[in-house]
């Protein structure tokens, strides 16, 4: 194996794995928000996402493929993959809140089934892909070595993402309150507080986190079934590497997962995968309950 | 008795599907001993099954040896694969636990997927020959009958065994079992490489029945899947996970044949389990039968004072 790595190279490798970072942490942190609040993995995060990317892709087209409809399909995809997850909650979810922690587990597993074959019933099993709009199109150069421009639209939107959760969660009284249910809701629902619902606000938080990323993700990959297995193992992966329900944690956790992987495309390309993994492994067997602090 | 029998006026195509639940049946046992009975989330046990069935595969595609060192070598490969894994988890708990073991486990799967010189990468290998005496339908069922029940049973004096009381016990209390003088983490270790031998088990039995390896046989969708099976069987009880692993099979065969929309039945039939049979199938039952046959005492006894009075 030979290694013939150039420092542009690695720089621009480096800058490919934050933006991949960036898409994972949006997602990851929307799993993180749930499992902090409802301390339940919510396994349909995945397929929230994919839904998410399949309505940017529709909402593009139907804004004719321009700025407008990029616009569009970045702030409605979310908004109604945030709907679904809404009605799944209020519907049935709410009910299981008392129940056994497993049987939480095992609902939102069969949500993940239900909302994979109503994605396929709705988009069909093809591929599907979108091109980013006319000003995010083509790539700049960074040192001899061109950039895709998108990704520094992902680049911007990652850290203005986690800003705004983090003013969220510790300016807004909302937010405040969703911090407070999850270090103890017994508390939370004596002091006369609705815990109910603010278990349902940070569901639909977190799931409008997946479709978000989903949106985002839309233009850099192709959109396809299936893209829910892989985006959820990896957000597990985070979350868990970064400490259970810490915003910051699942930060720290997808910037290592995102550039571990890139550079490891450079090391050994048939294997990259599993340099992930293999940090995730490092990771845990050092310090087993994660980077930064969890919220359990 | 009807299992025995079942051959000899069933289709073949129901001797297949006999098969397959008695593979799920075993692995689905084999996660239920650690997830049911040992409180231990093993998040990735398919991984197991993955090695057993790769390395029983691997040996008679690859080599010139005779298959029964690939049937014996595939159990002890995942146990071995099992007491690795299973020495970076046991020190974590629950929920971290599970996530390590899925990343652990995941690494395999990446071996398998990638691998592409030895394991052919996604398209596995399909068509691998078995013994003349296995080949025919009737004979692999009777073989998979045979080797199934004897792993059950084991697996049913090992649920009996102190080893398997003690096992329960640390589910219940782990804090307490240690504060008595149990190395919960060395049963718990234990427990991990019985639990993935028999997984093991089932994976060489899949190759014996199919005949074929693939990566998604070590993808973590299956995990959950067989974890389903156990919950949906009735995770408390020794039985209910063979119940499970027989209504997901049936289900994915004979929905699966009329819609292809099967996961979406699947999903629907879980969410009405979970509303209305919160402990699986077999968990209700035992608990009906029980009050049936206290009411039933109790009644005989109103009856006795009744004839006395």
């Amino acid at each position: 194996m030979e290694l013939n790595i150039t420092f542009a190279g690695l720089i621009s490798q480096f800058l490919v794995g934050l933006s991949r970072a960036m898409i994972l942490f949006i997602v990851s942190s929307g799993l993180s928000f749930i499992l902090g609040v409802l301390r339940v993995p919510n396994v349909a995060h995945g397929s929230l996402y994919m839904i998410g990317a399949f309505t940017a892709h529709t909402l593009a087209m139907a804004g004719g493929g321009g700025v407008a409809g990029f616009w569009m399909a970045l702030f409605i995809a979310p908004l109604i993959v945030a709907l679904i997850s809404l009605i799944a909650e209020r519907l049935l979810f709410c009910h299981l809140y008392e129940r056994e922690h497993l049987m939480l587990l095992l609902f939102t597993f069969a949500l993940m089934l239900i909302l994979g074959d109503l994605t396929k019933m709705t988009w069909g099993a093809d591929y599907r892909s979108l091109v980013a709009p006319p000003f995010l199109q083509g790539s700049v150069s960074l040192l001899g070595t061109p950039f895709p421009k998108y990704n520094l639209f992902l680049l911007a939107v990652g850290p203005m993402v986690a800003v705004g959760l983090w003013l969220f969660s510790s300016k807004t009284k909302v937010g405040k309150i969703a911090r407070a249910a999850a270090v103890d809701r017994e508390m939370v629902g004596a002091i006369g507080i609705n815990v109910s619902w603010v278990f349902a606000f940070a569901f639909v938080m977190g799931c409008f986190l997946a479709g978000l990323g989903g949106a985002l993700v839309s233009p850099t990959v192709s959109i396809t079934l299936g893209m829910d297995h892989t985006i959820i193992i990896e957000a597990f992966l985070i979350v868990t590497i970064g400490g259970l329900g810490n915003m910051w944690g699942a930060m720290a956790g997808s910037l290592i997962f995102g550039v571990s992987q890139s550079i490891g495309v450079l090391l050994w390309p048939q294997f990259a995968i599993v340099f992930p993994y293999l940090a995730v492994v490092i990771i845990l067997t050092l310090k087993p309950t994660g980077l930064l602090k969890s919220v359990w | 008795m009807v299992l025995l029998v079942a051959p000899f006026f069933a289709a073949r195509f129901y001797i297949y599907i006999l098969g397959v639940i008695f593979v799920f049946a075993l692995l689905a046992m084999s996660l239920n001993l650690l997830v049911g009975h040992g409180g231990i989330y093993q998040f990735h046990h398919a991984a197991f099954y993955g090695v057993g069935a790769y390395t029983a595969g691997l040996i008679a595609a690859k080599t010139s040896l005779p298959f029964w060192i690939g049937f014996c070598a595939g159990p002890v490969m995942a146990a071995a694969a099992g007491w690795v894994i299973g020495l970076f988890c046991v020190r974590l708990n629950k929920l971290y636990f599970g996530m390590l073991q899925i990343s652990l486990g995941s690494l395999i799967w990446i071996v398998a997927l990638r691998w592409y010189s030895l394991t052919a990468g996604d398209d596995g290998i399909h068509g691998i020959r078995m013994p003349e005496v296995l080949s025919s339908t009737i004979n692999a069922y009777y073989f998979l009958l045979a080797v199934v029940s004897a792993c059950i049973l084991v697996m049913f004096l090992i649920y009996k065994s102190p080893f398997g009381v003690t096992l329960r016990a640390i589910r219940d209390n782990p804090q307490r079992c240690e504060a008595v003088g149990i190395d919960v983490r060395r049963h718990q270790l234990l427990a991990i490489v019985i639990a993935t031998f028999f997984a093991g088990v089932a994976g060489v039995m899949f190759v014996v029945l199919e005949g074929s390896i693939f990566p998604d046989m070590l993808f973590w969708v299956l995990s959950l899947e067989v974890f389903i099976m156990c919950l949906l069987g009735g995770w408390f009880t020794f039985f209910g996970p063979v119940v499970g692993a027989a209504i997901m099979v049936a289900l994915r065969t004979f929905v699966g044949s009329v819609t292809e929309y099967w996961t979406m039945i699947l999903g629907i039939v879980l969410i009405l389990l979970i509303f209305f049979l919160p402990e699986g199938i077999m968990g209700i039952n035992f608990r009906e039968w029980a009050r049936g046959r206290s009411r039933r005492a109790a009644a005989r006894a109103a009856e006795g004072t009744d004839a006395a009075g």
